[in-house]
Order: structure tokens, then sequence, then C-alpha cells
């Protein structure tokens, strides 16, 4: 029988990774992601699964441990907030680059700069644009509720080692921080030495029996095989883009207007969607899952149907860009969001719709 | 015995590295990279760890390392070796990991990953390059650059006021609970090049043993850099390098 427990997001993505098989896990304390390590260190996997755990010195020297460890053709994992995730870019580049493994969770907060420990979703150009340097992509999972952050951690795990690419968990800080119910993914145990050496010919793990060396690098100063690097890079992501983009709709069947937003906020805007359907305004909800690849076509098919659609988010307005490039500008697109930490209720969603499309009460 | 007299016993005295690769270097001829790649190469054949040993290379004149001796390399962001180091020798407990590292990556941009490496007692070797500029960009100031030594960026010398001090790292290293062999070598002489053979083998001895962090600073040349013939630019090492970076362990547990 599946055993529910209650538990907040960050310690779901703790207990996720230990039952995932995760090989190891390096982190820094930054609030509101810091129960991912405190939950780790009081398991003390080591004795379990054999699981490492590693408190770094910074961010920055975490996410080289993640590459090194990814490098090596480990299963390898760390957590951080907005700025912390900033610190890590460089890695992260480098491990797009090299074409690894790893799996990053951020638990956004409110920027930029130092900002609040209070939630927020601004980080959302940073991980479905790039946030490193270079032409690369992360796959980036969204999670909104405890049951997907430990359910994303498998998946995100996975999908790394499938296109063998860093993939992302975005969270915002509510579903990092708040308590739910959540049945944990079953154990699977952690790959051992001799089968990383099977199924992960490339790692730089120690020669073994292999009669040649691997090396694992990002560096290619020939201009043409530089590009060739490149253009392998582009071809999995175009692989993704076309086999990963997910989403999830609700009430989109008979929806006249379409509220397009992602995590803790889509779960707030379904509930301004049941007052408004209430009150007689047929409006759907598409919740994107994957932001990178985003759920383009998706969109553009209910672009057709709705008469316009509003975005909602903890930013300024970031993921309304994509939204517009997939309504390809034929129907009106808003947004409303709020900043700074501040989570907004149904009703300043509902009151922001019918701002934004006065004519939907009318009708 | 005459050197041809010894070509004509036909005894072999000396021969290539077996795991030196074939690929020619790009390094600048009478650079101290050569000698310490081969006394590397030469260790980690006696020790017989060839298939458990993980290098991790730098950013610098030695990021293409990983060309050279013929174990599985990984390379590092600038700075970073030793936090790579760190995961590879965690999830593999019987390999042999060590980092390469000029000044430049070690005592500068990657001074946090260098001491806290350390400081945790990570079962790896670092060998540190000090040659006091920074090669592969052209003749920068260095963290370890002398008081008074010309580079691209402190064209009228080192000042104090101005640049800071020469660090010495391994000193601070060896400060550090977690390490278990701190040692300074140089390669510029037949003799200093077997004592730092002497002191790797040991260095790698201790990660084969599981005994911490192990540290060996190989103070080395830059003749490039430094503007001088090889011959010189030895002389001048011997002058001047060593009064700051004086040989010999700092550190032996």
């Amino acid at each position: 029988m599946e055993e529910v427990k209650l538990m907040k997001g960050n310690e779901a993505i703790a207990h996720a990774a230990i039952r995932a098989g995760i090989d190891g896990y390096f982190g820094y304390p930054i609030t509101p992601q810091s129960e991912v390590l405190e939950t780790l260190e009081a398991e003390m996997p080591w004795r379990t699964t054999g699981m490492v755990v590693l408190q770094a010195e910074s961010e920055v020297a975490a996410i080289n441990m993640v590459y090194g460890g990814a490098a090596a053709g480990k299963a390898v994992m760390t957590s951080s907030s907005s700025p912390g995730i900033s610190l890590k870019q460089e890695g992260i580049s480098y491990i797009a680059a090299a074409e690894l493994p790893a799996l990053i969770v951020n638990v956004m907060r409110g920027g930029p700069g130092l900002g609040t420990i209070q939630p927020s979703q601004a980080d959302y150009f940073q991980a479905t644009k790039g946030g490193g340097h270079g032409d690369y992509h992360l796959i980036v999972l969204s999670p909104a509720s405890v049951q997907e952050m430990a359910d994303f951690v498998v998946e995100g795990i996975d999908l790394s080692f499938k296109y063998r690419t860093p993939v992302m968990i975005l969270a915002d800080g509510v579903v990092g921080q708040m308590m739910e119910k959540v049945v944990l993914p079953p154990f699977r145990p952690r790959r051992t030495d001799e089968q990383v050496r099977e199924q992960c010919p490339w790692a730089a793990m120690g020669k073994g029996d292999r009669k040649h060396r691997n090396i694992v690098t990002s560096l290619e100063l020939d201009p043409a095989p530089m590009e060739v690097n490149n253009e392998r890079l582009q071809a999995t992501y175009k692989r993704i883009a076309e086999n990963e983009a997910r989403c999830k709709e609700f009430y989109t069947d008979d929806a006249e207007y379409l509220i397009v937003a992602f995590g803790s906020i889509a779960r707030i805007s379904l509930k301004a969607i049941e007052e408004m359907r209430e009150m007689g305004i047929k409006v759907g909800l598409l919740r994107p899952v994957t932001l990178w690849p985003f759920p383009t076509k998706e969109i553009e098919r209910l672009s057709k149907q709705v008469k316009g659609i509003l975005t909602v988010e903890l930013n300024a307005g970031q993921m309304i860009e994509d939204v517009k490039l997939a309504a390809e500008c034929k129907i009106p697109v808003h947004h409303f969001g709020r900043m700074g930490g501040i989570v907004p209720n149904p009703g300043e969603i509902t009151h922001a719709f019918l701002s934004a499309f006065p004519e939907a009460k009318q009708n | 015995m005459t050197t041809e007299e010894i070509i004509q016993s036909g005894k072999k005295v000396y021969e290539r590295p077996r795991l030196l690769t074939e690929n020619i270097t790009h390094y600048c001829p009478g650079c101290g990279h050569g000698v310490v790649h081969k006394l590397v190469a030469e260790v980690i054949d006696e020790l017989g760890i060839e298939d458990r040993t993980v290098g991790v290379a730098p950013v610098g004149c030695a990021v293409f390392a990983y060309n050279y001796i013929d174990v599985d390399w990984i390379e590092a962001a600038h700075g970073r070796a030793p936090a790579i180091a760190t995961a590879v020798s965690r999830l593999y407990p019987n390999d042999v990991v060590f980092t390469y590292q000029g000044d430049g990556d070690l005592a500068a941009i990657g001074t946090a990953e260098t001491i806290h490496a350390a400081n945790r007692g990570e079962n790896i070797v670092i060998i540190f390059i000090n040659n006091a500029i920074y090669g592969m960009t052209g003749g920068q100031m260095a963290p370890t650059t002398l008081l008074g030594q010309k580079t691209a960026t402190t064209p009228y010398g080192r000042q104090a006021d101005l640049n800071g001090f020469p660090i010495k790292i391994s000193d601070i290293l060896a400060q550090l609970d977690g390490t278990c062999y701190v040692t300074r070598q140089a390669v510029f002489t037949t003799a200093a090049t077997r004592k730092t053979k002497a002191a790797l083998k040991k260095a790698f001895q201790n990660a084969m043993a599981h005994k911490g962090t192990s540290v060996v600073e190989v103070v080395s040349n830059c003749p490039s850099g430094w503007k001088l013939s090889p011959e010189k630019a030895n002389e001048w090492l011997n002058e001047h390098m060593l009064e700051k970076y004086p040989l010999g362990d700092i550190k032996n547990v």
C-alpha cells in the first residue's frame, strides 16, 4: 500500500533523491531551500544507499562538484535559490557544454540582487533562455505541488541521462516551503560502478580495462570542430523540443479565454477560474509543466479557440514572451504579476482578468 | 663514461614514460610543465594505478594536460579543480584523484576551492605549478608574482601598495588539519627534478593510503612570460624565486 506522508516540498526533494538512487548531492545553505540539505544530512543516506552528501564551501564549489561527479558518470544533483543559482551559472554552462547529466533545483525567491526570501518566479528568463554563457538549454520542469517536487527528482535525473543534458527543477518558494500530502517514489538502487562503466562509456572514472583514456572537456580551440560540437548540442535540443514539451489543461474544452500560469500560481489561478466559471465566464487554464521546452503547440492550438490570454506570473512578465510567440499575436495576450515576494489571491487574479478582458463579463 | 660510450654500449638508460602520450606538447621551450608531466606519468606508471587515476586539468597553460598523460581526465573551469576532484574522490573512494593547477588557478580565482578541499582533508593530490606569472593569457601578474617583478599588468614591477604581496599559499595550506603532506620542490636542475619526483610519489602514495590532502608545489619557470631564455629563466628562478619560495617539506605528517 502506498504510504502517504505530510512534508514540505524541499523535504520531498531530499527524500526522493535518496529513493531515486542519486549518487551524490552537493549543496550550500540558502533560504528558502535549506531543508533539502538539512533533510539529507539528517537522513544520513551514506549509511543506507551509499549516497554522498556534502555541504560545499559555496554554490560555485557545489556546482563544480556536480560537474565532477557527472563527468565521472554518477547521478548527481544540487539545489539552491535564486542568488545561489546565479553563482552556479558558469558551472551549469560547462555541464551543458560537456554533455553531462545532472539535476539542479532552484527554489526561487524574489530578486534582483539579494532581494527577499519570499516566493518568486523571476528566474524564468534565466532558466529557460540560457542563464550562463553560450548557446545551450536546460530541460526545465515546473512543479506545482509537493508531489511533483518528489516525482520530478526521478523524472529529472532520468531525463538528464536520456539526453545527457542538465535538467532544472524550477520551483517557486511556495512549492518549496508548503506542506502537503505526498507519496514518495519507490526505492531503486544506485547503479554499481560496473553499471556506470557500462552505461556511461564516456565517463572519466579511471580507465579500468579500457584501452583509451576518457576526457571530459568543453574546450575546443579549433572553430570548425567547435561548430560541430554546437551543432550536436542543438540537435539534442531539437529532439528534446519535439518530444518532451508537457503541459496540463483545465476547463479548456469550451474555454473562450485562457489563463497561462506555472507553478504554485497555476493552482491559485485555477481557483480564480472556478470562481469566474460560477459567474458564467468560460475561462480555461493551461499550466506548462516543462518551461523549456515550452508547450508552444498547445498554446498555438488554443489561441485559435479563445478570444484572449492572460498570463499570471510572480514576476514582471517573463513567460508572457513565450506565450505571445506561441499565439503569434493573433489574439490579445496580457500579463498580471506580483513581484517582490507577494503572492496574489484568487480574487486579485479574477480582478486582473476582468480588467484585461472587460467584455468577458458582458457576454 | 662519456655520452658516446653510453650510446655505444647499447644499454638502455632512459626511455619515454609509457603513460606520456605521443602528442607534441604546446609548451614553450624550456618550460617546466613538460618535466612535471613526465614525472607524473612516471609516478602513476610505477605505482601501477593508471586504471584508477583521474586527473583534473586547470585553466591556464596546463589546460591541455589531458592530451599528454594517458589517464582519464576532467577539464575544470578556472580555479574549480579541487571541487571536481572532491566529488570524484568521494564517489570513487578507490580512485586516485589529482589536480594539476597553476598559480592563478589555485591561488587566485580558485583560492576558496583549494583551501576548503584541503581543509576537508579530501583524499586528493594537488600539484601546484608556481611560475609567478599568467603564462597562457600573455604574462600578466599572478598572486605569486614577486615584488618588483615586471609583468604585462605590472609593467613597472609589482608594488605592494598597488598590487599587494606575493602569496605563499602552500604555507597556508600546511596550517590546515586536512593536509597530510605539503612540500615545495622545483625542476630547474636534475637534482631538484629527482626530489620532485620523490615528492610526487609520496603524494600519490598518500592518496592510495587515504591519508588526506597532499600538496606538491613546484617552483617553475616561464621563459616566455619572463622574457628570458630557458637558461636565464632557470638562473632567475634560482636567484629570485627560491628566496621567497624556499624548497623543502613544509608539512609531513
